[in-house]
C-alpha cells in the first residue's frame, strides 16, 4: 500500500510554474529520495504535502483516502512532520518550548515530562539535546536537531527531510542513516531531500528526480550511478567533474597563535590555544560539526569580535584587536555563514548590498557615495559570477540562496582579497552553483589569495582544501595536507579525538 | 463563492508605499465624515470646514507655514532616527528643552543689542535640545536603556522643567503672576517675511534641514550606514559600521533639530515662555515621518496635512462649536489607517474562485 501518493499535482505562483503534474508515490516503510536543484520545485511539493500551500490542481491520496491538507496542524495530525531546510524556531524560546508549541495541549502540559521526552528521544537516536538551551544560542546543526527531534516525538507515518545531512559529520549522517532505516522498518515512510547524490545512493529506495517543475526520472539510487543522478538533475548543459590539482602555498598571510577565548555568552564555545595559518595560495579546509567554535572563531578572524592584538596576524601584522573596516583594508574578505541577515541586507537592493563591505575603495570618495561606481560595480557581479537576479534594483532577499551566495562571494572577491574566508560557502546552494562557486576561489588561491573555508561538506572540503583540519569544542586539530588525512582520521578529529593515528593508508581523496 | 485571502508578495509594493498614505487620507475622510454626521452636522460642510475653509486665504497658507516649520524640523531629525531603527519619541522633551534653553537665554540678554543675540539663542535652543537627546544616547548606549521608555520620560521631566521655569525664575516680573516670561526683546526675535503675517524666517530652517538631511541619507557613506544599522544590525557588524556612534548621531542631530525648532517657536510665534510652547508638534512630527514614507519630500508634505489637522480644530471649534480635540482624533485616525493600509506593501489581496479540479472537491465539501 502507498503511504501517500500525489497525483497530477500542479501549482503556478505569478510568473513560473513550481509543479507541473507532478506524479509521486511512496510506500509503507520506503525511503524515498526527492532529488533536483534549487528552484526545481521540491520545496513547493514538500509544502504541498505538508499543507503550507495548496496546490492548484491534482490530488493527494494519504494511506488510500483522498485528502486535502488544511495546514501544517492538520498534516501533524495525519501523522506527517516536516524538518524545513530553514528551520521554524523561536530564536527567543528555550529547545523545550519550541517543541511544546507544535505539540497538542495534552502533551505540552507538563513541561518536565516533556523536558524528560525530549532528552530520551534525542539519546535514543544519538542527537544529544539540553530541553532549557535558547535556541538563538544554538548553532545551525544543533538547531536541526531540534526540529527532528520535534517530529519524532510526534507518531509520525511520513518524515520529510529536506537536506538534513549538511550539517553533519560522517559519523553523524551515518547514526542518522541508522535512526532512519530503523523508523522505515518501523513502517515510517520517508521523503529525503538532498543534494547529496552518494548519499541518495546509500540511504534510498527509490528516488523521483524533478527539473524545472516537472518529473524528469524515477530510479533506484543503489542500481544508478551518481553521474546519471547528477544528469538527470541538471540536464546536458552542466559540466560535472571536478576534479581540483593541491597547491603548495607560499608564505602565511593569516597566523592565529595561541587564541584563546571567552565569550559573554554562556553557550557560545570557548576557544583553547588556537594556532594555525592560512598561506597565500592555497585553501585550509577546517572541517567540524556546527557549534563547535567556529562562529567564536571566525568572528575574531573578521573583527566582529576581538581579542589580544597578539593572537590574529595578517602578514605577520598583529590585528587581534582591530575593527571589521580595518582589517578589510589590510585585505580580508568575508562571506559569512548567515546569508541574509549578515551577509547582505535582505530588503535592500543588491546595489546597496554590493556597498555594504565594498564601501573603502573607489565606490566613497570623502564620505560621498559615487552612485554609477556603485551601479556599475553591482552589475559586474550580476555578469561575471553569472548571478540570476532581476536587475541591480532587486532585493536581496529575491534571490535564491546560491544566486545569492554567487552575490555575496562576487562581492567579496571582486575587491581582490589577501585573505578570504567562507563559511559554509554553498550550504543549501544548488549544484550548478556550488560548482560555480568552488571554481572561483580555486581561481582565487591561484591567484595568490590565502583561503580560508569553514564548511560541514566533507566531500567539499577534500575537493578543495590543499591543507585541512577539523576543530572541536574549540580546540583545533593538528593541520595536514588533505592527502594525507583519511576520512576516518579527519572524523576522528572532528570527534576531538587529535590523537588518533593516521594508521589507514588507503587513499583519503575520494 | 468567492474566498479573499492576503498572500505574501514576491517583493513588497513601491506603488503601494506610495498609494498607502492616499489611501489612508480618503479613510479618514470617510471616518471624519461619519464621525460629524454622528455629531448632527452635515459632513460635507464640516469637513470643509475643518480642511478647505482654513487654506481659503493667504493669512490661511502663512499660518499653515508657521505650523510646518517645526512639524517639519522634528520630523526629519526623527526620520534620521527612525531609520536608524532608534524609536525616539522624545522630539517633544527635545523641542520643550530648546525652547526652554533658548528662551533662557533670551531673557538673560534681554538689555543686549546686536544681531549676535539672535544667533547665540538660536544656538543654544538647538544645544539644548541636543544635550537632551545626548542623555537618552548615553542611558541607549551605555546602560542599553530602552529608548522608547526614556525619551517618553524625558519628556515629562522636560515639561515640567519649563513649567518650573515660568512658574518660578523665568516669570516675568511685571507679568500679573501670570505663568509667563517676559516678552522676548526685538534682537532675540525671529524675522517674519511680512509684516502683515505671522510666518518667519523658521520657515527656511526646515527647507535647509530637509534638505541637507536629504543629501545625508542619499549621497553619503554616514546615511548609508544608519540605513544598514536600522535594516539589519548584524550586516552593519559585519561590515564594521560603528553602531554606537550611529546611535549617538542620530539621537544628536534629532535633538538639535527638535531643539531648534522649540526655540524657533518661542522666539518667533510665540514670542515668550509659557506653558504651551508646544501644542504636541514633537509627537505629531513621528506621524509626519510614517505618513511622508520616511522621505524628506514625503515630509514636507505630511508635514503640511498635519499643520491642517491643527488648524481644522481651531476651524471647528469656531464655525462648528466642536471641541477642539478632534484635531487629535484626526492624527490618530490617520495614523491608524496608514499602518493599516501599510500592510498592502508587503502583501496582497487575492480573490481565490474555488477550485474545480478534483483535488479540492472535497475540501470545498467540507468548507
Amino acid at each position: 500500500m502507498n503511504q501517500i501518493e500525489l497525483n497530477n499535482i500542479t501549482k503556478r505562483y505569478p510568473g513560473c510554474v513550481a509543479n507541473q503534474s507532478v506524479d509521486l508515490k511512496v510506500a509503507v516503510g520506503e525511503i524515498h529520495a526527492l532529488l533536483g536543484e534549487n528552484g526545481a520545485g521540491k520545496s513547493t511539493l514538500m509544502k504541498i504535502i505538508y499543507g503550507v500551500v495548496k496546490p492548484d490542481e491534482g490530488a493527494m491520496r494519504w494511506q488510500g483516502q483522498t485528502v486535502s491538507v488544511k495546514g501544517p496542524a492538520h498534516a501533524r495530525d495525519l501523522g506527517i512532520g516536516m524538518v524545513f531546510q530553514h528551520f521554524s524556531l523561536f530564536e527567543t524560546l528555550t529547545v523545550a518550548e519550541n517543541i511544546a508549541l507544535s505539540l497538542p495541549k495534552a502533551e505540552s502540559a507538563s513541561m518536565d515530562l516533556l523536558k524528560q521526552r525530549i532528552i530520551d528521544v534525542s539519546e535514543h537516536y544519538g542527537m544529544k539535546l539540553d530541553p532549557n538551551r535558547y535556541v538563538h544560542t544554538l548553532s545551525i546543526g544543533e538547531q536541526q536537531r531540534v526540529e527532528i527531534v520535534r517530529c519524532l516525538l510526534q507518531d509520525v507515518k511520513l518524515l520529510i527531510l529536506d537536506e538534513p545531512t549538511s550539517v553533519l559529520t560522517p559519523q553523524e549522517v551515518e547514526t542518522l542513516f541508522k535512526t532512519l532505516h530503523l523508523l522505515s522498518d518501523e513502517g515510517c515512510s520517508i521523503l529525503f531531500i538532498s543534494h547529496k547524490l552518494d548519499e541518495v545512493r546509500a540511504l534510498c529506495d527509490h528516488a523521483t528526480i524533478l527539473k524545472s517543475g516537472q518529473v524528469s526520472g524515477h530510479c533506484v539510487p543503489s542500481e544508478t550511478t551518481t553521474e546519471e543522478l547528477a544528469r538527470l538533475m541538471v540536464g546536458d548543459d552542466t559540466p560535472l567533474t571536478e576534479d581540483y590539482k593541491k597547491a603548495e602555498g607560499d608564505e602565511a598571510f593569516l597566523s592565529i597563535v595561541d587564541l584563546s577565548h571567552q565569550s559573554d555568552d554562556p553557550f557560545a564555545c570557548t576557544l583553547k590555544n588556537v594556532s594555525f595559518e592560512v598561506k597565500a595560495g592555497e585553501i585550509l579546509g577546517i572541517a567540524g560539526v556546527a557549534g563547535n567554535g567556529q562562529e567564536e572563531l571566525l568572528n575574531l578572524i573578521s573583527g566582529e569580535d576581538t581579542s589580544a592584538k597578539e593572537t590574529v596576524f595578517f602578514a605577520k601584522k598583529a590585528v587581534g584587536n582591530l575593527t571589521p573596516e580595518k582589517r578589510r583594508i589590510l585585505g580580508l574578505g568575508f562571506v559569512p555563514e548567515e546569508r541574509l541577515g549578515r551577509g547582505a541586507v535582505p530588503d535592500m537592493s543588491l546595489q546597496d548590498n554590493g556597498l555594504l563591505t565594498g564601501y573603502q575603495g573607489e565606490l566613497t570618495k570623502n564620505g560621498i557615495i559615487n552612485t554609477g561606481k556603485v551601479k556599475a560595480f553591482a552589475q559586474n557581479i550580476l555578469e561575471r559570477f553569472n548571478v540570476k537576479a532581476a536587475g541591480i534594483h532587486a532585493q536581496a532577499k529575491s534571490l535564491s540562496g546560491g544566486n545569492l551566495q554567487k552575490y555575496i562571494i562576487g562581492r567579496e572577491i571582486l575587491q581582490d582579497p589577501k585573505l578570504l574566508v567562507c563559511s559554509h560557502p554553498t550550504w543549501g546552494v544548488d549544484i550548478g552553483a556550488a560548482i560555480l562557486i568552488r571554481h572561483e576561489l580555486i581561481k582565487l588561491r591561484d591567484e595568490g589569495c590565502a583561503v580560508l573555508v569553514v564548511s560541514e561538506d566533507i566531500d567539499e572540503l577534500y575537493s578543495i582544501s590543499d591543507r585541512i583540519c577539523a576543530i572541536c569544542d574549540g580546540e583545533l586539530s593538528p593541520v595536514a595536507p588533505t592527502h594525507d588525512v583519511s576520512i576516518n582520521q579527519l572524523g576522528m578529529w572532528m570527534a576531538g579525538d587529535f590523537h588518533a593515528l593516521n594508521n589507514e593508508n588507503e587513499g583519503a581523496v575520494k | 463563492m468567492l474566498n479573499i485571502t492576503l498572500e505574501k508578495r514576491p517583493s513588497d509594493s513601491k506603488l503601494m508605499s506610495y498609494l498607502s498614505p492616499i489611501f489612508a487620507v480618503i479613510l479618514t475622510l470617510i471616518s471624519g465624515g461619519l464621525l460629524f454626521t454622528a455629531l448632527g452636522q452635515d459632513p460635507f460642510h464640516a469637513l470643509y470646514t475643518f480642511f478647505i475653509s482654513p487654506l481659503t486665504d493667504i493669512y490661511g497658507w502663512t499660518e499653515l507655514g508657521v505650523k510646518v516649520a517645526p512639524l517639519t524640523l522634528c520630523a526629519i531629525g526623527l526620520m534620521l532616527c527612525f531609520k536608524a531603527r532608534v524609536w525616539n519619541i522624545g522630539a517633544e522633551g527635545q523641542f520643550i528643552l530648546g525652547g526652554l534653553g533658548g528662551g533662557y537665554i533670551a531673557l538673560e540678554l534681554m538689555d543686549a543689542e546686536g544681531f549676535w543675540v539672535l544667533p547665540l539663542v538660536l544656538f543654544f535652543g538647538a544645544l539644548s535640545g541636543l544635550l537632551w537627546g545626548a542623555l537618552t544616547a548615553l542611558l541607549k548606549t551605555r546602560f542599553g536603556a530602552n529608548e522608547i521608555l526614556t525619551t517618553i520620560m524625558l519628556n515629562y521631566i522636560a515639561l515640567n522643567w519649563l513649567l518650573y521655569g515660568v512658574h518660578g525664575p523665568l516669570k516675568d516680573p511685571d507679568g500679573f503672576n501670570f505663568p509667563e516670561s517676559a516678552l522676548f526683546s526685538d534682537f532675540a526675535t525671529l524675522p517674519v517675511l511680512s509684516d502683515d503675517y505671522r510666518l518667519n524666517i523658521s520657515i527656511f530652517f526646515a527647507l535647509f534641514a530637509v534638505a541637507v538631511i536629504w543629501a545625508l541619507m542619499s549621497k553619503t557613506l554616514l546615511g548609508f550606514q544608519i540605513s544598514v544599522l536600522g535594516e539589519d544590525k548584524a550586516a552593519a557588524r559585519f561590515a564594521g559600521f560603528k553602531e554606537e556612534r550611529l546611535i549617538w548621531f542620530v539621537l544628536l542631530a534629532c535633538g538639535a533639530l527638535a531643539g531648534l525648532a522649540g526655540v524657533s517657536e518661542v522666539t518667533g510665534s510665540i514670542g515668550q515662555l509659557n506653558p504651551y510652547i508646544s501644542p504636541g508638534y514633537g509627537y505629531a512630527a513621528i506621524i509626519v515621518v510614517f505618513l511622508g514614507r520616511m522621505h524628506p519630500i514625503g515630509i514636507v508634505f505630511a508635514s503640511m496635512l498635519l499643520a491642517l489637522t491643527y488648524m481644522g480644530g481651531e476651524m471647528a471649534q469656531m464655525d462648528l462649536a466642536l471641541p477642539k480635540s478632534l484635531t487629535g482624533l484626526f492624527q490618530g485616525m490617520l495614523l491608524f489607517y496608514l499602518l493599516a493600509c501599510d500592510l498592502l506593501i508587503s502583501y496582497r489581496i487575492v480573490r481565490k474562485p474555488t477550485a474545480r479540479s478534483t483535488g479540492s472537491s472535497s475540501n470545498s465539501a467540507q468548507a
